[in-house]
Formats: C-alpha cells, structure tokens, sequence
C-alpha cells in the first residue's frame, strides 16, 4: 500500500533519470562530452565522432535487434540508403544538412520496411536470412547505380554549412554529432518507458501474448524496422559529412557484422548497451594497433593480424563470459559501488 | 438478453485429430462458466479458437452479437476479450509493472513520435495508466511487493498471479482463464479462486475458465460444460453436471478419475 501523494509519486517513478546517483553520472557524462574537444587533439576528435555515429547506428540495430527480437544482416545497407541519399540531395537539389539528414533517415525507413515485411511470416534465421539478402542487393545497387551513386568510385560531397559556418573540422563536426546522438539516445529512451516501446519489447518476449493484449504484429515489427533503418540512415548521413565521401565499401557486410557485434557486447536491449558496445568495437581495434606499434615497426605486420585473432578472442569471451553484454557488467559494478561502504 | 458470448457449432480439425467437434456454448453475462474433460479434450483448443490463433472449420463466435470468428487476436482485445494461458505466457523480460502496462496497451493512444518525445499527453497518458494499474490491479491482487521485480525470478504461483493481473489491466469484458489454479499449492489455490470470485462480484467481468481442480470448479461457477474428444457431452449446474452419466464415464476412464471429481464415484 503506498501512502502520501500518488501523483508526483508515480511522476517521479516513472521520470528518465530517477535517482539521484544517476543523475549525477549523467553529469559525468555531459561534462565530459562538453569539456573533450578542448582537450583532444584532432585524431581524438576524429575517434570521438566515429564514436558517436556507431553509437547512433548500434541503437539502431538495437531497437530491431535486442528490442524487437529480430535479427538484422543488414544495417549497413539502410546506413548506405541515409548516406547516399544525403549526397545526392546535397549534390543535386542543394539542400542544407538539416534537411538532409532527416530526410537520409526518412529514406532509409521507407526501405526498411520494405524489407521488414516478410517479418510477419518468418521469424529467427530465416529473417536474418532476407535481411542479408538486402544487404546484397542494396550493395548491388551502390556498385552499379552509377549516376546516383557513383559506381564504385563513390562520390563525394560538400561539408555541412549552417549559418555560414561550414562544419569541416573534427572540432565542428564533433558537435554536429554529438547533438545527434543525443537527441537519437533521448528518443529511443523515451521510446522504450512508453507504450509503442513497450510492444516492441511484448513482440520479442512472447508474440502470441502481445496480440492478445492487443498489439499488432505486423505493424509493430515494421514500425521496428522503419525506426531502426531510419537510426541507421541518420548515422549514414552524419557518416557522409564527416567523409564528405560515399563509397560501396564504407557500407558492406562486414560493417553490419560490426553493428550487430556492437550491441551484442554492449548488450542487447538496453540503450546503454548500444553506447558502450559500440564505444568498445571502435576503441578496441585502435588500442590494440597502438599496443602494436609498440613491439616496432618490423612487428606491425605479423602483429596485425595477432590484433585482429584478439579483437574476435575479446567478442568470444564476451558471449561466453557475459552474455548480456557490457551493459550488464556496468550494472554489477553499480551494485557493488552502491553497496559499498555504508549499506549491507 | 442475448450470452455475451456465443460459440456456436465449432468444429476445428488437426490432421486427423478432431480437437473441437460441433461445439456449442453459451455464456451468459456476469457469469461464471467452467469447461471441464479429461486432458486432450479439447479446452485449450476451444479457447484459442476462442482468441483467434486457431481458425474453426467451421461455426462461428459471437461476442456480444458481434461475429468475430474471423478477426484476428489484437481486434478481439479491444472488443474486450481477454486470457490466460495454460502455460504461463508472461512477458519475461520485463518487470512485473511492465507487463500489467501492457494490458492496457489497447486503452492507450500515444503514437511513436509522442512516444520518443514524452510529449505533454504521452508523459501524462503515462501517468494515469501507473495510477490505474496501482489501484485497480496491483493493490487489487495484492502484488505491490514484487512490482518491480522481473517476471521470471518470481515463483510459479506468484507468475500466475501477474498473468491475471495483466488480463484485468486490458479491463476485460469477458475472460478467459485457462487452468488458472494448476500447479498451486491450497492457499495459492484459495487465493486465486477470491481473487476469481471478486472479479466477478467488483468488476462485473464475465469469467470463462478451464480447471482440472473440481473442488475450485464446483465452488465458484454458476455453470459447467464438459468436453470429451472435442465433443459436449453435458452441461448446466455444477451439482447437475456431477451426476450425469456420460461425464461420471468420462472422468473414470481417465486414469485421474477420482482425485479429479470427487463426489462423483459416490453418484454412480
Ligand atoms: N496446435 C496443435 N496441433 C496439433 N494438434 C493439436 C494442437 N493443439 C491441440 N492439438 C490436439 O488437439 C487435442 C485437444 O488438445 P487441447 O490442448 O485442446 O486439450 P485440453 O483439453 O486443453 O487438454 P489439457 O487438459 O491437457 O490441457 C489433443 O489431441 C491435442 O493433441
Ligand atoms: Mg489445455
């Protein structure tokens, strides 16, 4: 039985950032990303904002993926879709980056649920199986679809300007980036404690209780697919000012291994998971390349390849050791912390 | 008045398996109505007939004297139709909180761009559905304990608690319980059938169950039908269905005959 008022009760139980301690590590963590820039150098800020679209890339796939419960082979395509299309807006019709961007994102969903749409009929593999099927295809099309996209060579576009400022240092496209994501991460946070958030995660528990509570499947699941490519089409975008190039090979298979990976060993199902698996796919291969070149130069080569046998070792141990990701590890460590020295 | 719910001439076939064979049923509102028979009768079926999974040869299903036979779960729901499963089907990797919330899923408006915004409505849409659910369900059950916890830690009983739960926060006009008490210990098992009882008596919610406990079946319902291989083989009072031949018949040939009816081997 609860006493006292309900109303601001309920309102405060049910607020973003609920506890004091988690306000207080959302400080952490604005502080940080607003004093780096002054402090990194370029190549950190280069890392950062590469950061920062994985991060807006792996929640996306997090929301079909560990959200929704279906597996998609696929997300660089729909990455691919954002960035070609924000090329050849800004290419071709002039647009602004604002517009752009949005419409990158808006462009890649339509595509999206065009491939979501055998979801309704197959489920697990064979899902995964028609999702890889349109990262072929989507593939096929960057290579050959030559006056939009440039063939192979890809091509090329002008940095993003808003107010005269043209967004082309790590510095300026750092915030660019980071505003994104931000507004991306409230988004699917703000998604997942209401009602549409809810059914995706009802559809990937149990699909024959969602319908009974009323949730359309299929409805649901291409809602899932539009979000997640439209997430994609975003990173896709930021992913062509920051290159101010777009080429088949920035958007193959491998890459939607890399996002998949990401929120598995970030941990699937919780927006943190997205932030730090693709926090840690990104580092990891860059440390261990300076751990490399530490043994010298003659090392590099043959060491190379011993950094990319870590990098898979790493991701192994994950799924063994921790299957619900660094998300969860995080958790532990609260606990302890929490826990640690006054309470029992 | 016309029984909020008409089942009428069902027939449902796997293979060669006939799970419902021409069955008819009638429930009435505001009552409480027990389908009974051995195992593989075919009550399960009858009920995701009932909810739309399983598609009937033939017959039809009338709620409220709306023809639903052929309208798929979700619309159902929001018609008012509402259940359980034999097999606990709970959402498990939510907190017992989220899965009472998405009972009301259909009562809910809030759309994706209100959702991720937490604009204004969607934030006090949110709110309100946390008050309701705290009253009318959580304090209801008396689950405030465990709101929080996540579904798949809690012991079986406790499982089958938040599962109702869930079914009263859709504000159901007709639910259906598919062996609510299985698997309870007596005081779980007394709780429930309260619980049942209440939600008749508070809510005036028309309840349509499957129970293998007859002490719970004769103690709570107003009528009892009884399936054998997908067929009706009796209906009407409890006390009237405990003495028919055909079902005192089935039940002994049923190796749990005695432990499943009691009363009814002093009949015969
Ligand atoms: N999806 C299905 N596919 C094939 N056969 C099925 C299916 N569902 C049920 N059956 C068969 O239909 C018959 C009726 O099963 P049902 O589950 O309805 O019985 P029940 O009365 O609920 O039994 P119990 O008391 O054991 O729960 C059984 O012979 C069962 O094997
Ligand atoms: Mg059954």
């Amino acid at each position: 039985m609860l006493i006292g008022n309900f109303k601001e009760r309920y309102e405060a139980d049910e607020a973003i950032f609920r506890t004091t301690r988690s306000r207080v590590w959302l400080g952490i963590a604005v502080a940080l990303i607003v004093a780096f820039p002054f402090v990194g150098n370029s190549y950190h800020l280069y890392m950062a904002g590469l950061i920062g679209i994985n991060i807006i890339a792996a929640t996306g796939i997090n929301i079909l993926t560990g959200y929704t419960g279906l597996i998609s082979l696929g997300h660089a395509a729909f990455m691919g879709v954002g960035a070609y299309t924000v090329a050849w807006l800004s290419n071709n019709v002039g647009l602004p980056f604002y517009i752009c961007l949005p419409l990158g994102g808006l462009v890649a969903a339509a595509v999206g649920v065009v491939v979501g749409i055998p979801s309704l009929r197959i489920k697990g593999l064979y899902l995964a199986i028609a999702t890889l099927a349109a990262q072929f295809i989507l593939g096929f099309v960057f290579n050959e679809w030559e006056p939009v996209t440039g063939g192979g060579r890809g091509t090329s576009l002008a940095a993003a300007e808003i107010g005269g400022i043209v967004l082309d240092t790590e510095f300026e496209l750092y915030w660019l980036i980071v505003v994104v994501m931000v507004l991306a991460l409230l988004f699917a946070r703000n998604l997942f404690r209401t009602r549409v958030g809810r059914a995706f995660i009802a559809v990937r528990d149990r699909d024959i209780s969602a319908e009974v509570m009323g949730i359309n499947l299929l409805r649901t699941k291409l809602t899932a697919f539009a979000l997640s490519s439209f997430y994609a089409g975003l990173a896709g975008g930021l992913m062509a000012y920051f290159f101010k190039v777009v080429s088949p090979e920035q958007y193959t298979f491998s890459v939607s291994i890399f996002m998949l990976a990401a929120v598995v060993v970030g941990g699937m199902g919780t927006i943190l998971g997205g932030i730090l698996g693709a926090i840690f796919m990104t580092l990891i291969p860059e440390i261990l390349g300076e751990i490399t070149q530490i043994f010298g130069a003659g090392a590099v080569a043959m060491l190379s390849s011993a950094r990319e046998v870590v990098f898979g070792l790493l991701i192994v141990g994950f799924l063994v050791f921790e299957p619900r990701g660094l998300a969860q590890i995080w958790k532990r460590i609260k606990r302890v912390y929490e826990i640690w020295p006054f309470r029992t | 008045m016309a029984p909020l719910l008409e089942v009428q001439g069902l027939s449902l076939a796997f293979g060669g398996v006939q799970a419902l064979d021409n069955v008819s049923l009638d429930v009435e509102e505001g009552s409480i109505t027990a389908v009974i028979g051995p195992n593989g009768a075919g009550k399960t079926s009858l009920f995701n007939t009932i909810s739309g999974f399983y598609r009937p040869q033939t017959g039809r299903i009338l709620l409220e004297g709306t023809d639903i036979t052929h309208r798929p779960p979700p619309k159902r729901a929001a018609l008012g139709l509402a259940r359980t499963f034999q097999n606990i089907a709970l959402f498990r990797g939510m907190t017992v909180l989220d899965n009472i919330k998405l009972g009301q899923h259909v009562h809910m408006k809030t759309g994706l761009l209100a959702a991720g915004l937490y604009l204004g409505w969607a934030q006090r849409e949110e709110i309100a559905l946390r008050e309701e659910i705290e009253h009318d369900v959580i304090d209801f059950l008396e689950i405030d304990h465990i709101r929080n916890a996540p579904v798949a830690a809690l012991p079986y009983g406790l499982q089958k608690r938040v599962e109702l739960a869930r079914a009263l926060a859709m504000k159901p006009r007709l639910l259906l319980l598919d062996e609510p008490v299985a698997g309870m210990n007596r005081e779980e098992t007394e709780d429930m059938a309260r619980f049942i009882l209440d939600v008749r008596e508070e809510r005036g919610i028309t309840v349509l169950l499957v129970e293998h406990d007859m002490d719970v079946v004769m103690d709570i319902s107003d009528h009892v039908a009884v399936l054998n291989f997908g067929r009706e083989i009796g209906a009407g009072s409890p006390a009237a269905v405990r003495d028919m031949p055909a079902v005192i018949e089935a039940y002994l040939g049923h190796a749990d005959a005695e432990a499943d009816m009691p009363g009814a081997s002093g009949a015969s």
